[in-house]
């Protein structure tokens, strides 16, 4: 069964003038021991996909509709109760700045076993033992003295690897990393991603999902990837494929604006226009101010229809309506 | 690494102290002095006698240049001697020995009472904005520093102790005579004094639980699926007390300030009703004393808080 | 002018407004107190001893046979006296000094703040108490004695605050345009970091109420027969078993001067700080 499938999801905001979509219809899926990429700019809502699927929103945000199911059960049906069972136990989230993400006030050895004796009722020896070899498996050095040691005793890249034990003490089978390396040194960044490769994903068969807005942090790590705008999801499949012959205008425009050899000299093509404002999105393809290949009918609410050009590849384009 | 910079700040600040203690004992001595005409008389006030007079100079060595008679006296303080009380006698030391157990009594009484109610009532005022808790939270931090704890003590005075009999409306039980008696006189003048330090702490701790649930990590802690009440009484909490002690210390002085008021009203033998008649009295060595026991605790207290601080501050300040 | 563009364009709220109104209120009560009155405050009437609240005495008599309500309208005009004027006597002293000390810093950084530290030692009562024992009971004197105790609050805050303004740019750049110490500080470290005094000098106005209620409350205030709030309070409570009007009405006077220059006071940080504004 697919681990984590993902139908129409609509999240929604509170503002002055009403409710509105931050995502607005976002479908994906998610198999056992894949990694499956969500790119996109500033604000087009994919960190909100990631709180949406924890069910960790702000106040003043709502799920509006659509289902997550892990295996099968959907989350968004969950009472409160079952949610909290389920976090850090079969999903597990690290967030994107690691010096704020630990308990200041506690050692970095009893914020690991606090979780694996919550979901485990783990007794303290066992839950101690544990910690020591998770923090030896993220390749923490000298974990005995680290256990003993406070989050500010720790650099960034420490603080995220402790992070990541924490989300994997449990053997999640669903992990969401949202924009795990952005606040990391580049050699640190290999490091981290690695880790959630190997780690998580190729021993324990695990999911990923990662969250970034680099398409390099994808092109190393990811089997798939879903490119996200304006908070819909444009264009999904293999990495390799999508990178090579992208189909929707917006994920060409991507590549095309990312610096390469090419480039070197000479301006740097970027994308006219702006994402529109949440409260203003338009009734039919929100990309189409911008796209330079639009036509009428991308005006209308057809061009939001999803089309599979190929087998595993998903577009949102009436240019490659069937 | 972290420890060796504790001492050294700690070391500073009990040096800083000194200056602090010595200057409060100028201003204590300079109180009698300011006062116009001759200390002895004002000393002995009525019931001056010539004799009586005289061992008043000598004693304090009146007739001595003010430095001397300022050593003299730090002298007398430093080795325990608190002078003599020459209305009545006493050695102004027994007199406060037998005080200062009720006014500690009243203060810690207030104390504790106060955080009772302020501390869950802020941080479910915090954890809810809007609600129930919040509401409340906000009203009483909003009367509790206008009403007079007087006043206060007054109403409930009417109402507990006339009205219904409850509470004694004054006196004092000792402990050693009666747990419960000395429990019921000491009821209605620690919620009196304990109502203003409630709203301070209620809001201060509303502000500081508030603060640390909008850090991240409190998001990376509910994603480790972990019980909110272990969220919040652990981990929010522990954050958040820093702020909330250093008010507690500050707010010391008041409640010692409240304690002069309140012993007053329901006639409690503590410190603070000693200064106050010592005052209508015009008996000054008696004031003094008062006053230096008071702004020793009161000094005490802060750096107890400043210590404390340290303690929780490497592992907090330096995240930050 | 609407009330509501009033409100959006001061920012105040409604518990801004209503301290505003309250203290307004009470002010006006104050100051027209001989004219509105039944009179003298101290008239006593032996036929009307102790009466209850209603007809020729809308709060009742105290045991003299005074009028309450006269009373506590007199009352009010000493607290209101007792606020206004602790709370200039602080600022005139701790303004000042704190600027000193948080512009000027180093040694008259340390001249001013060691007294005011060791000021700060003693819980405020208690050096009004020991004060007010000292100097005796007037008016006059009292005031001056609550403002110079609380004085050294506004220093801290104010040398708190000047420290913050006096070491940002624009000041260095005044400094660079040849603008003397003094006019620095007061043209432009004063605008600046007056705010937080301000809020401080509200809180405050509560307070000296507070204080000078206590005072009189404990015998060391203001002497009999002045009416003062807190006179009145200890004088009736040895009736209030009999006649509860006689605590009730000048507590309440009490409460709700401080409650009007509190929510005052809580809504001065939003007149200054545009970001906080309220959206009505």
């Amino acid at each position: 069964m697919t681990l984590l499938a993902v139908k129409d999801l609509r999240t929604e905001f509170r503002t002055d003038g009403g409710w509105h979509a931050a995502v607005n219809g976002v479908s994906f899926t998610l198999e056992k021991g894949e990694i499956l990429g969500l790119v996109g700019e500033s604000g087009c809502g994919k960190s909100t996909v990631a709180s949406s699927l924890m069910r960790l929103l702000p106040g003043n945000a709502r799920i509006g509709g659509g289902s997550v199911r892990l295996d099968g059960a959907d989350l968004t049906a969950l009472p409160e109760a079952e949610m909290r069972k389920l976090r850090g136990r079969r999903m597990g989230m690290i967030f994107q700045n690691p010096m704020t993400a630990l308990d200041p006030a506690f050692r970095i050895g009893g914020q690991i076993e606090e979780t694996l004796r919550a979901h485990l009722k783990l007794d303290r020896a066992t839950a101690r033992a544990q910690a020591l070899s998770l923090l030896q498996a993220v390749g923490i050095a000298a974990a005995e003295e680290r256990l003993r040691a406070y989050p500010h005793e720790l650099s960034g890249g420490m603080r995220q690897r402790v992070a990541l034990a924490i989300a994997m003490s449990c053997n999640p089978d669903l992990l969401i990393a949202d924009e795990p390396t952005t606040a990391l040194d580049v050699t640190i960044q290999a490091q981290i991603l690695h880790l959630i490769r190997s780690l998580l994903v190729k021993d324990r068969g695990a999911g990923a999902l990662l969250i970034t807005h680099d398409l390099g942090v994808v092109a190393r790590v990811c089997d798939r990837v879903a490119i996200m705008y304006a908070g819909e999801i444009v264009e999904t499949g293999p990495v390799a494929a999508i990178l090579g012959a992208p189909l929707h205008p917006y994920t060409q425009a991507l590549l095309r604006a990312a610096p390469s050899d090419r480039a070197a000299r000479g301006q740097l093509p970027t994308i006219p226009g702006r994402v529109p404002p949440l409260t203003d999105r338009p009734a039919g393809c929100a990309f189409r101010e911008r796209c330079g290949q639009a036509v009428a009918v991308c005006a209308t609410p057809e061009a939001r229809a999803r089309h599979l050009p190929m087998p595993g590849r998903e577009v949102t384009c009436v240019r490659h309506a069937a | 690494m972290c420890r060796g910079r504790a001492v050294r700040d700690l070391t500073h600040r009990l040096l800083l102290l000194l200056p602090t203690l010595f200057g409060a004992s100028v201003v204590v001595f300079m109180l009698l002095r300011l006062v116009p005409g001759d200390p002895a008389q004002v000393i002995m006030g009525l019931r001056a006698t010539p004799e009586g007079l005289a061992a008043i100079h000598r004693d304090l060595g009146l007739d001595l240049p003010l430095w001397q008679q300022y050593f003299t006296w730090l002298g007398h303080l430093l080795r325990g001697d608190l002078g003599q009380d020459y209305r009545s006698n006493v050695a102004v030391t027994t007199l406060l020995s037998q005080r200062l157990p009720v006014t500690l009594q009243l203060t810690f009484m207030a104390l504790v009472l106060s955080l009772v109610v302020a501390l869950p009532l802020g941080v479910q005022a915090a954890v809810r904005p809007g609600g129930v808790a919040d509401r409340v939270a906000g009203v009483v931090g909003l009367l509790g520093i206008s009403i007079p704890d007087f006043w206060l003590g007054i109403m409930l005075i009417l109402a507990l102790s006339l009205g219904l009999g409850l509470f004694p409306s004054s006196g004092y039980v000792a402990l050693s005579d009666s747990v419960a008696g000395n429990l019921r006189s000491f009821a209605i003048p620690s919620i009196t004094l304990a109502a203003g330090l409630a709203a301070v702490m209620v809001r201060v701790t509303r502000a500081a639980v508030a603060e640390v649930l909008s850090r991240d990590f409190v998001r990376f802690l509910r994603a480790k699926g972990l019980p909110e009440g272990q969220i919040i009484y652990r981990h929010v909490l522990r954050n958040a007390s820093v702020p909330i002690i250093t008010v507690l210390g500050l707010q010391f002085g008041y409640l010692l300030g409240g304690a002069v008021i309140v012993e007053q009203v329901f006639s409690l033998p503590g410190v603070g009703s000693l200064i106050v008649n010592a005052a209508l009295e015009r008996n000054y060595p008696v004031v003094q004393a008062g006053m230096l026991v008071v702004a020793l605790m009161f000094i005490l207290v802060n750096l107890g808080t400043d210590i404390l601080y340290a303690v929780l501050n490497p592992r907090i300040g330096a995240a930050q | 002018m609407t009330v509501v563009a009033v409100r959006r364009r001061f920012a105040i709220d409604r518990g801004t407004g209503a301290g505003a109104a309250i203290v307004v209120v009470l002010l006006a009560l104050a100051a027209v107190a001989p004219f509105i009155s039944a009179g003298n405050p101290e008239t006593m009437d032996f036929n009307a001893i102790l009466t209850g609240p209603g007809g020729a005495h809308p709060l009742g008599t105290d045991n003299f046979g005074r009028d309450v309500l006269t009373r506590v309208l007199f009352g009010l005009r000493v607290s209101m006296a007792a606020a206004i004027g602790s709370v200039a006597v602080a600022l005139l002293i701790g303004v000042p000094l704190g600027l000193l000390a948080g512009y000027r810093r180093g040694w008259i950084d340390a001249v001013i703040m060691r007294p005011t530290d060791v000021l700060m030692a003693f819980p405020a009562i208690v050096l009004v108490v020991a004060l007010a024992g000292v100097f005796g009971q007037n008016l006059g004197l009292m005031i001056l004695t609550i403002g110079c105790v609380y004085a050294p609050i506004i220093v801290r805050v104010m040398r708190g605050a000047a420290m913050e303004v006096g070491t940002a740019l624009f000041i260095e750049g005044a400094r660079a345009r040849g603008a003397s110490h003094l006019r620095v500080m007061v043209r432009h470290v004063l605008p600046n970091a007056i705010s937080p005094v301000l809020v401080q000098a509200s809180a405050l106005m509560g307070v000296a109420i507070l204080t000078e209620a206590a005072l009189s409350f404990i015998g060391l205030g203001v002497q009999p027969p002045t009416p003062s709030l807190g006179l009145m309070l200890s004088e009736g409570r040895s009736y209030m078993g009999d006649a509860p009007w006689l605590v009730i009405a000048p507590g309440l006077g009490i409460v709700l001067a401080v409650l009007g220059f509190n929510l005052l006071g809580d809504g001065i940080p939003r007149l200054f700080d545009p970001a906080r504004r309220v959206r009505s």
